[in-house]
């Protein structure tokens, strides 16, 4: 950690209308809690529905995309990373600290809020809230982990993202079953059950499995961002 | 003493080869990179400041490589053509964070240093978003000298200034070139070089193409020869005075275009010499125009000798 980078990368990530795209997570998922509260539906159906598919299965990832691909990926486009890879700064540092950032974004943006969010709509019951925001808070560190990297190592960092998120975790992941193992929001649900009471929810993904996942994909994606950054090649305007 | 040694080194793009074979050496006192835009300045000074890889040979600092030694950062100092540069951070701030990121033991003072060197104090606490261009290349000039570096690239620092910020940038250049650092700055423009470097090192299409004084440099490219292009009201007769003249090399007549072909070997000889004849022959000239005065072709013809 680099304290100067972490604060560069926050106020990057803040300070700009980004900050409002942000904030639309948490408060879209409370509109719906509350919203869904005072719905006479089955509660679980609903905590399900709005916790695991809106939360874990959009809003997370969607969050981690922004964050991820946030706090790297506008500074190599505008080439103003010269300024941090102009230094005997370990590049290891620098991406781990823009990762922390990210991960502590998608915690207080998206995990916090389903906390709330899962209170609202079904208490303490269970721990099914508790389920899905530490189910939530793996995800959205692999989702910053994988992100970051795509913001590294390609322009069309969004894009790309996006493609992986909604294509595969969503389209393909829901309809093929094998797909489903290789999903972030899977191994987060894996997660979530296990921290839920037993039977409350269902994953496909083993919890031994998903956590390997989870911290494998987390720490390639790292070791990989920082290599590619100490070989960062800046393009002329010529 | 910290020296930049270029050896032998080639990039090439693709099919592209951006630099050709290049050796120099950047040692202490200002040098100038000069060529025309393409020349492969900016790629020659990103292999210097450890952005590039070099395809083939080596680019080191007092015998370290560069490329993926983040360690050279703590002499270099580096002040990039591009103008993003964190534009929600204040002056102040920019420079203090750059302070910061060097480990340095007292940031504070380094960044007050800087900012003061650059003389921006007085727009310090403004967003360096709202900064003319003049203001941002000197903010970048304080955030690449805070941690007091022993070389200092700057890649076309000029571009875009307007004269007055132009001579304040060059005063401060020549007073880090009198402390005994290594400045190496590019352009392409000849007369900013030659204002401020004593040393110049030319590239044309990736090639060195001279090395040396600046003044030897000037005397090259005024003593080739010049070629004209006259059109006069009798050729034939303008060209027979002509050639009786040691100044000029060969005249062709060139039936197409209507004109006289004239290549001069000195420069200004031909220049008196032209009018003075033809004014005693009684031939208007209606059309006298230098053939070949672009930059690309003095630089071509530097590259060619």
């Amino acid at each position: 950690m680099n304290t100067t980078v972490a604060r560069l990368t926050v106020r990057g990530l803040l300070g700009r209308r980004r900050a409002l795209i942000l904030l639309a997570v948490p408060v879209l998922l409370l509109a719906v809690s509350l919203a869904a509260r005072s719905s006479g539906n089955d509660k679980h159906d609903l905590a399900v529905s709005v916790l695991g598919q809106l939360g874990l299965g959009t809003l997370v990832p969607i969050l981690g995309l922004i964050v991820g691909t946030g706090v790297i990926a506008h500074e190599i486009d505008d080439g103003s990373i010269v300024y941090l890879l102009a230094k005997p700064l370990p590049r290891w540092k620098i991406t781990t600290t823009k990762l922390a950032v990210a991960v502590g974004a998608s915690w207080v943006f998206a995990a916090l809020p389903m906390l709330v969010a899962g209170l609202i709509i079904y208490g303490t019951k269970d721990n099914l809230a508790l389920g899905y925001t530490v189910g939530a808070m793996a995800a959205g560190a692999a989702y910053s982990a994988l992100f970051l990297l795509l913001g590294v190592v390609t322009r069309h960092a969004v894009v790309a993202g996006l493609g992986y998120a909604l294509v595969w975790e969503s389209l393909v992941g829901n309809y093929v079953k094998g797909a489903k193992t290789l999903s972030i929001q899977q191994w987060g649900l894996s997660v979530a059950e296990a921290v839920a009471a037993d039977g409350v929810l269902t994953a496909t993904v083993a919890l031994g499995l998903a956590l390997a996942l989870l911290v494998g994909v987390a720490s390639i994606a790292t070791i990989l961002a920082s290599a590619k950054l100490a070989g960062l090649t800046l393009t002329s305007d010529e | 003493m910290a020296v930049i040694t270029i050896d032998k080194v080639s990039r090439w793009f693709g099919n592209v080869v951006a630099v050709n074979d290049v050796s120099m050496r950047i040692g202490p006192g200002i040098t100038g990179l000069l060529g025309p835009n393409g020349a492969g300045k900016s790629t020659l000074i990103h292999m210097m400041s450890g952005f590039l890889a070099p395809s083939a040979g080596a680019v080191t600092l007092d015998d370290a490589p560069i490329w993926r030694n983040q360690e050279v950062y703590r002499q270099i100092g580096l002040v990039p053509e591009r103008e993003s540069m964190y534009d929600y951070l204040t002056g102040w701030e920019f420079v203090l964070a750059n302070a910061q990121l060097h480990g340095l033991a007292d940031p504070g003072a380094a960044a007050k240093r800087a900012l003061g060197l650059v003389e921006m104090e007085y727009a310090q606490d403004r967003h360096t978003g709202t900064y003319s261009k003049g203001m941002k290349q000197r903010v970048k000039m304080a955030s690449a000298l805070v941690h007091d570096p022993a070389v200092l690239l700057l890649d076309e620092p000029f571009n875009g200034m307007d004269p007055r910020q132009r001579l304040q940038l060059m005063e401060l250049l020549r007073r880090f070139g009198a402390d005994g650092r290594t400045v190496l700055f590019s352009s392409h423009i000849l007369e900013e070089v030659e204002q401020l470097a004593r040393h110049i090192e030319v590239v044309v299409a990736g090639r060195h193409a001279a090395s040396g004084d600046f003044r030897e440099i000037r005397r090259l490219m005024t003593d080739r020869p010049h070629r004209y292009l006259v059109r006069s009201s009798d050729d034939r007769r303008l060209a027979a005075a002509l050639i009786a003249d040691g100044s000029t090399a060969g005249i062709e007549l060139d039936w197409q275009e209507r004109a006289l072909r004239i290549q001069a070997i000195n420069f200004q000889g031909f220049t008196t010499l032209l009018p003075k004849v033809a004014r005693e022959a009684g031939i208007r000239l209606y059309t006298v125009s230098p053939a070949d005065e672009s930059l690309e072709s003095v630089f071509s013809y530097l590259v060619s000798s």
